[in-house]
């Protein structure tokens, strides 16, 4: 049997947008029908790098990759809105593209008209487009606004008349990029609803999207696109695996790339206080509520911009942290970390002179610059007796049972009064990652048990 | 090239719609909506009256009266003409969307352009018939045959020039300025607000390689002078130039098609 989709080898590569060579391709492109004609390679841009696969018919084949990875471009070159610079694109069957929901929609006309114009823009005839009107204009659930102008439609109403219609031209090979946001919960159930009805008439489907879920759950197979080249093909699950582990990765070193400019931007800020907007009790992030009223400016500033307000680092350097890392339970320091680990925070500090007044003390903060937890040794009536030389502390956290988000921590040395010795104020990020989408701040330690007669079905 | 000629014929459905979509937007929320079609040229023909008979009553000479019928039969084919350039110039840009986003036949727009500026001629030509009728201007129906045979190779001509046009500004956004000056000085060059007998001897000869000349000549022999038709064959040859620039334009078209995409 021939697949639905063949997409062979296929390159694409695009002019950079340079003013001045527009002639050369204008040239080319009439001499010899190349659009890049004599164009050198610093001139281009390469999209896509040979790339192959197959879809079968009745596979719902999903493509996944960061931005800028070369999904839409792949979707254009099937969908035959661009020619692949290399390579060929076989597709057997009528296309249906949801790439752009609604264009072609004129803003002036009814949505009565609009339909008709879109359905035979899209390859009806006038005729299939009258069968198909009332299921249609259900579909989009417009009954009472089909014959107002589109442009006073809402955003949502005109995405969902687009969608309706583009998915009444009943394709073979279904394009879908990205649309799956364009209303609320029951359309989008309806839209998943209309997908597994094509499947099951054994009709292509080929998803362009970055929810993995829905391609953990709706896809018979996937592939993952990284600049422009194929980087895995397969069972769904182990693809988003793959490409789920990259991400991670790159947000790694993009997190150290981050932290390492903030702390090269506080090295240069080595005063003995602290920025006046900064100023407050160095309690080691323990944001006591009674507290507040001492320090109304920058308890004010924290909640209203997070992290923004007061990143930096101060202190009379007495005690200075030297090295801070975070680990992860295989005991490599890094940022990302699963919810549960086990996670510790290792600062290395020094003393030059004999010091018998100290306080080690952590803040954790969330995005929104909530402080989540605080403490410090004094609270914990640890009794200072003396620090000299270079010394380690480590704060260990055996289950550290966040839900999914960055977070920033304050770590700092100061007296028991508060006199700061070194102050590093939300300068050190990592991130929780969780494959549970739960929210709020704090995940107490739970189970679900349940009696009697309720039942789930066993993944 | 020529077989995405013949797929033309199987979009005829597509071209219709879009047409009528163009019309019916294009006066969408005003008051008398599609009678503008009517009244403009009725207003145009009012105003040229006014000019020539109380402004400049001596501009022509009197064999030439009614003056303002005169060029009246000009102005409208040429509005057809100068719309359908200027219009087709933009109307890939405008309809980028289509083109990026949707599988779809690009060259379906300058058509579109050029007929749905055609029906605009089409609803003006019942005022020019009421006009000619005023004025009781004698009309040879034999000569009135020729009327639609004008009319084709002005379609084909413009066509083919909206092809050129609007393939071409994609690339050269200067165009779209450039054509509107353009197109005012082919007006003045073309014999629309003065006959060709009117102009002096020795510009006849640039006269008449201008095809507009020919053109407009034939709608004023059929609709003003007296018959019997005597241009017939400039406008056939104009006819068989016009296929020749249709199908140079689809050729550039039809080249630069990948283009439109990524240049939109």
């Amino acid at each position: 049997m021939t697949p639905a989709i063949d997409v062979i080898n296929v390159s694409k590569i695009y002019r950079r947008y340079a003013r001045r060579r527009q002639f050369a391709t204008l040239k080319s492109a009439l001499l010899d029908g190349s659009l890049l004609g004599d164009l050198k390679p610093d001139e281009t841009f390469q999209a896509l790098r040979n790339v192959s696969f197959s879809v079968p018919k009745g596979c719902t084949y999903g493509v996944i990759g960061s931005n800028g990875s070369g999904k839409s471009t792949l979707l254009k070159c099937v969908a035959g809105i661009t020619r692949p610079t290399e390579g060929e694109v076989k597709v057997d069957g009528r296309i249906s593209a949801l790439i752009e929901l609604g264009a072609g929609f004129h803003p002036e006309i009814s949505g009565r008209e609009n339909i008709f114009i879109n359905g035979i823009m899209l390859g009806l005839s006038k005729k299939e487009v009258q069968r198909r009107f009332d299921e249609i204009v259900e579909f989009a659930e417009m009954q009472d606004f089909i014959d107002a102008p589109v442009k006073t439609y809402s955003s949502g109403m005109y995405m969902r008349l687009g969608f309706a219609v583009a998915i009444h031209v009943d394709p073979e090979v279904l394009l879908v990029d990205e649309v799956l946001a364009v209303g609320d919960q029951g359309f989008t159930h309806k839209c998943l609803d209309k997908f597994s009805e094509f499947r099951r008439r054994n009709k292509s489907i080929l998803l362009v999207t970055h929810s993995l879920d829905l391609v953990e759950k709706f896809c018979d197979e996937a592939h993952w696109l990284d600049k422009g080249i194929s980087k895995g093909e397969g069972d769904p699950k182990k693809v988003v695996a793959a490409y789920v582990m990259n991400v991670e990765d790159s947000e790694q070193h993009s997190l150290a790339k981050a932290e390492a400019a903030r702390l090269a931007a506080s090295a240069k800020n080595v005063t003995g206080a602290p920025p006046v907007a900064e100023e407050r009790d160095p309690g080691s992030g323990v944001r006591d509520p009674e507290e507040a009223p001492l320090n109304p400016v920058d308890d004010a500033e924290t909640t209203r911009d997070g992290f923004k307000a007061t990143e930096g680092r101060w202190g009379t350097r007495e005690i200075e942290i030297t090295k801070v890392s975070i680990s992860g339970p295989d005991g490599e320091s890094g940022h990302v970390f699963q919810s549960g680990d086990d996670i510790k925070v290792h600062m290395t500090m020094t003393a030059k002179e004999p010091i018998t007044d100290f306080v080690f003390g952590l803040g954790l903060f969330n995005a929104d610059g909530v402080c989540i937890y605080g403490t410090n040794t004094n609270l914990e009536e640890f009794q200072p007796s003396q620090i000299v030389g270079e010394c380690s502390v480590t704060f260990e956290m055996d289950s550290l049972d966040l839900i999914e988000g960055t977070y920033r921590l304050d770590l700092a040395a100061h007296k028991a009064d508060g006199y700061p010795y070194d102050y590093h104020r939300l300068l050190y990020t990592f991130r929780i990652k969780s494959r549970v989408r739960d929210v709020g701040i704090y995940r107490p330690a739970h189970r679900w048990d349940f009696g009697g007669g309720i039942t789930f079905k066993a993944e | 090239m020529f077989s995405s000629l013949a797929k033309l014929a199987r979009y005829r459905a597509l071209i219709q719609t879009l047409v009528v979509r163009d019309l019916k937007a294009r006066y969408r929320g005003s008051v008398l909506g599609f009678f503008w079609s009517f009244f403009n040229p009725a207003l145009l023909l009012f105003i040229y009256t006014f000019v020539f008979t109380k402004v400049l009553p001596s501009s022509h000479p009197a064999s030439m009266e009614p003056f303002a019928l005169f060029m009246f039969c000009g102005i409208l084919p040429w509005t057809w003409f100068s719309s359908s350039l200027l219009e087709s110039s933009n109307t890939l840009i405008a309809g980028g969307n289509l083109i990026k986003k949707v599988l779809f036949p690009a060259e379906v727009l300058p058509i579109v352009t050029v007929l749905a500026n055609m029906v605009h001629f089409f609803l003006g030509l019942p005022i020019l018939a009421a006009f000619v009728f005023y004025y009781q201007r004698p009309i040879d129906p034999v000569e009135l045959l020729w009327l639609p045979v004008i009319v084709l190779v002005q379609l084909i001509l413009s066509t083919g020039l909206a092809f050129f046009l609007s393939a071409l500004t994609v690339h050269f956004r200067d165009l779209k300025d450039l054509l509107g000056n353009l197109l005012t000085l082919w007006f003045f060059a073309t014999p629309i607000i003065y006959s060709v007998e009117m102009a002096p001897a020795d510009m006849r000869w640039w006269l008449n390689i201008n095809p507009m000349t020919h053109l407009m000549r034939s709608y004023q022999e059929v609709l003003f002078f007296d018959g019997p038709f005597g241009h017939q064959r400039w406008l056939l040859a104009l006819g068989a130039g016009s296929i020749v620039v249709f199908l140079a334009g689809y050729f550039v078209f039809d080249r630069l098609r990948d283009s439109f995409a990524e240049e939109v």
